[in-house]
């Protein structure tokens, strides 16, 4: 198949970004990633600077590979990351626009790489259960229903990857944060620092300059894991009780 | 050189235990001015980073991913061994240590494996009290699997993505002592070497792949928990970046390439479609609880399959051979690993395969579809004999959906055939390296103050791995062994004051690197860093790969040889050095991975033997099993690199006073 594509190029956060396009010819049961790979060697063999985007894994687990492909982050199929997005979801002669993140809480660094830590500084806010190494009782010493860990492991299937910030017309950062905080606080080991732990990981959203949720729901659209919206619910839930109850302020 | 294993004296079940309460300890007024540089962050640099952390040394923590958290020990599937016993099936310490020296075909240090054992049951408390969601029963207790080489059920596990959940628990003990301020984190940086002042670890220089900046970084002591090198293959079911850089440039500094021959071949995987590809994505053994393997029994039904005139729906039961069923009746589909990968090549070697490369076999779910279905009609009250075959597999199809659904998904998302309908087709590919650094005991390398955890040194799984342990090993040094043997080192330095990173020692070396690394963008060649990378992959592959002979061993010497030659001559880096360059990065690695790749098959010429992954067709029993010689082989082969081609083999003899040393069989 023989695709047109429309890359942005920029060579770093301060430089003017802008589309760049090629010709490439894949086939179906390339990933997308391995048609970009196509590219950057035909790039690479004319001399030419190639693509720099991120990837890791392929198998779509690490969250490193984010690139919007026509106006959607991960492309166009339910549930899957760019890594996993086969060609044969493709057509001959389409015309293929290929995007960063795009977010003011996430720079470019260059072309479709951008910087992501602000996400690793929200879990460092609170996303954690303060037990020491060694410290930790029998692990079956308290029974979780079965449906709570079920749930809990939904939230926490989520791969850090930024699609929904990137989906999100406000940049908003809640269906993460959101998740991260619900997979802590559902479980019984988690609840000690419930309250502290959500005001602290959303006070650090804020610090990031992410948006604010409008319910539009595209982020639950994109996440290439299916998180679901509910998990924001359940946070606003656990902020605003954190707001009447608390003692410590932070 | 004589390698001190250092294994403490006593009884074997009692070492550990009486070695803990009597190594040297540093006081914590004295770990608060102690510096230890950790490098990776998967389970075991994320562990070790958050608990030396704790500890109250003053940890700096390297990363060249984005984030901690991205480390390919997030892409483990299956699950993590303990020896738990909560399922009441006789698993026992004693067994895990058992089973995995078996495992192991006896190639692993004995004292070692069993303090593995030991702390495997503090690792799943310690995951449960982070919050590691693991799938529970409906009691609300911890629910377990079985894996491969084993007869009982120990494996933990949280769907199809244990690792991403137990690194998401490592991630969070590390971030929050870098909240803490304990541990300095440093994301986007790559070490490309280490520093020795006066024959001690002290120091590496790291690439800031942002800037391309090297950076001197010293500390009192150096761990290095890098993972495996199963990109030497190229092809691998390892993550694109995944790299032996940071244990190569060790070995290059005096370390010793302990067992690099021993690699692991994983019996299901996708197979290969085409030329562009780029990676194999791993189907998780837990598959092969319920997956039976198997290809036709007739060549014909092979051929029209590979034609595409017939399907595997096509076949009579009768006509279809259970190879592992058949061949190894008391573990089955279960047998290890290496048994497993070994059985597949031979019914693709005689002309059984099923895809039209003719390189793969069928997994297939369908009697486990409908022997779940039958046992969810019974349960709901309904005569399975009496039940519709369209409701039994419909309920057996939700079974199976709530037990692999993510691994069923992925393979739809990949292959574009419904598994559920059809059977996988599978073909083993590289998944983990056995071997890694020489370290002793204290898991420290022949060079004093360095350390090395995980799958990056070589030191519990012998020549081969069981499943669901490389994540048991990961969390058992990186929490539970390296800090406290990280004491014993650290004790006699509580005096030494912090190193000075203007030291001329790590000049020298920054000047090494940076002249490594303008080799490379200097050579200005016409050849890209990935043709030479695919065409080291298959070097390794043809001659190092799933067997391995004398003769193919020497061709690959002299081949890999030829490629170094011709990629110093034509290799084409774009971009500079002082800036954001993948292609730089990854041209370094993969001239390290052509250096190691040598060193493979060197080891595995030495090894005259066939044992676990390394199987060698001139040592092989009529019946086609692997032919060990102990009298001969009982050795962990530790190499150093030389220049000239020159490169030195140390020998460090195996002990068994535990376990008798018997022919593996899973028959």
């Amino acid at each position: 198949m023989k695709l047109k594509l429309k890359v942005w190029r920029q060579k770093s956060a301060n430089d003017k970004g802008y589309f760049e396009e090629h010709m490439v010819t894949a086939n179906e049961h390339m990933s997308f990633l391995e048609m970009i790979d196509v590219l950057n060697e035909e790039l690479i063999s004319q001399k030419k600077d190639p693509v720099a985007f991120e990837h890791d894994c392929r198998e779509g687990i690490c969250g490193t590979c984010n690139m919007v492909i026509n106006g959607r982050p991960h492309g166009p199929s339910k549930g899957t990351t760019v890594c996993q997005l086969h060609m044969r979801v493709f057509n001959d002669g389409d015309t293929i626009v290929i995007e960063p993140w795009r977010a003011k809480s996430f720079p470019i660094i260059k072309d479709l790489v951008v910087d992501r830590s602000a996400f690793d500084r929200i879990i460092q806010a609170g996303g954690y259960i303060s037990v020491n190494t060694g410290q930790a009782p029998d692990g079956n010493a308290i029974p979780i229903e079965q449906a709570v860990a079920a749930d809990a492991f939904d939230s926490a299937a989520c791969i850090g990857c930024g699609a929904c910030v990137a989906a999100c017309p406000n940049a908003s950062a809640m269906l993460f944060t959101s998740a991260k905080v619900n997979h802590l606080n559902s479980l019984p080991q988690g609840k000690t620092e419930a309250t502290i732990r959500v005001q602290k990981m959303v006070a650090q959203m804020d610090l990031e300059g992410f948006g604010n949720c409008s319910n539009t729901g595209a982020c639950e659209v994109e996440c290439p894991k299916e998180i679901s919206i509910a998990n924001i619910a359940a946070m606003n839930r656990d902020y605003f009780s954190s707001m009447v109850g608390s003692e410590e302020s932070v | 050189m004589v390698l001190e294993n250092k294994v403490p004296q006593g009884k074997l079940a009692d070492k550990w235990t009486s070695y803990k309460s009597s190594m040297p300890l540093v006081a914590p007024n004295n770990k608060r001015r102690l510096e230890v540089i950790v490098v990776g962050t998967g389970l075991a640099g994320a562990a070790a980073a958050a608990s030396l952390g704790e500890l109250g040394y003053q940890v700096k923590c390297f990363t060249f991913h984005d984030s901690p958290r991205r480390a390919h020990s997030i892409a483990a599937q299956g699950g993590i061994n303990a020896a738990k016993n909560y399922q009441n099936d006789g698993d026992s310490v004693h067994r895990l240590f058992y089973d995995t020296i078996k495992g192991g075909d006896y190639r692993s240090r004995e004292a070692n494996v069993h303090r593995l054992a030991e702390v495997s049951r503090d690792i799943i408390d310690q995951c449960v009290a982070q919050g590691v969601p693991f799938a529970r029963e409906y009691g609300g207790l911890l629910a377990n699997r079985s894996f491969g080489g084993v007869q009982v059920s120990r494996t933990f596990y949280a769907k199809g993505q244990t690792g991403q959940q137990l690194l998401i628990g490592a991630y969070s003990a590390l971030s929050r002592q870098i909240s803490l301020g304990t541990v300095k984190m440093y994301n986007r940086h790559e070490m490309l070497d280490v520093v020795k002042i006066d024959g001690k670890a002290r120091g590496i220089i790291a690439r800031n792949l942002l800037t391309g900046e090297l950076e001197r970084h010293a500390a009192h002591c150096v761990v290095l928990c890098t993972g495996g090198y199963g990109n030497v293959y190229y092809l691998s079911t390892n993550a694109m970046t995944c790299n032996v850089s940071a244990g190569w440039r060790a070995v290059r500094r005096g370390a010793l390439m302990a067992n690099p021959c021993y690699t692991q071949i994983h019996p299901t995987c996708i197979p290969v479609s085409g030329e562009y590809q780029s990676k194999l994505t791993l189907m998780s053994e837990s598959l092969r609880n319920d997956g039976r393997v198997w290809v036709p029994k007739n060549l014909d039904d092979a051929k029209a399959i590979r034609e595409g005139s017939k399907t595997a729906l096509d076949i009579p039961e009768e006509d279809r051979d259970y190879y592992l069923e058949r061949r190894y009746p008391a573990f089955g589909n279960l047998v290890p690993r290496d048994v497993a990968s070994r059985a597949a090549k031979v019914a693709c070697d005689d002309g059984f395969g099923v895809n039209p490369t003719g390189l793969a076999v069928y997994l297939d779910f369908a009697a486990a579809i409908e022997r779940y279905g039958r046992s969810a009609a019974n349960t709901k009250g309904m005569d399975p004999d009496k039940t519709s075959k369209e409701t039994i597999i419909q309920m057996g199809e939700a079974v199976v959906e709530n037990k692999y659904g993510n691994l069923f998904q992925m393979y739809e998302k990949i292959t574009g055939e419904n598994p559920y309908k059809m059977p996988m087709k599978i073909f083993p590919a590289v998944h983990y390296t056995m071997g890694g650094l020489w370290v002793d005991y204290n898991l420290e390398t022949n060079v004093p103050g360095l350390f090395c955890c995980g799958e990056a040194n070589f030191s519990d799984h012998g020549a081969n791995r069981l499943g669901a342990s490389a994540l048991m090993q990961g969390l058992a040094d990186g929490y539970f062994v390296l800090p406290y043997t990280v004491g014993t080192f650290l004790a006699d330095e509580i005096r030494t004051p912090a190193f000075n990173p203007n030291a001329p020692e790590f000049k020298e070396v920054e000047n090494d690197v940076s002249n490594r690394l303008n080799t490379l963008m200097n050579i200005k060649g016409n050849q890209s860093v990935e043709s030479f990378h695919r065409r080291l992959g298959k070097i390794v592959w043809e001659n190092c790969g799933m067997s391995r002979n004398e003769e193919g061993l020497k061709k690959g010497i002299e081949t890999i040889k030829a490629l170094r030659e011709e990629f110093y001559k034509d290799v084409f880096v774009p971009g500079s050095a002082d800036e954001f360059n993948p292609e730089l990065e990854k041209a370094a690695r993969v001239a390290d991975f052509m250096e190691l790749g040598e060193i493979m098959m060197h080891d595995a010429l030495d090894r005259k033997e066939s044992c676990g992954g390394h199987f060698r067709e001139e040592y092989a029993t009529e019946e086609g099993e692997a032919k060990r010689d102990d009298g001969n082989y009982t050795y962990v082969s530790a190499w150093s690199w030389s220049d000239d081609g020159n490169h030195q083999l140390h020998k460090e003899e195996l002990q068994f006073d535990n376990v008798e040393l018997k022919t593996r069989s899973y028959k």
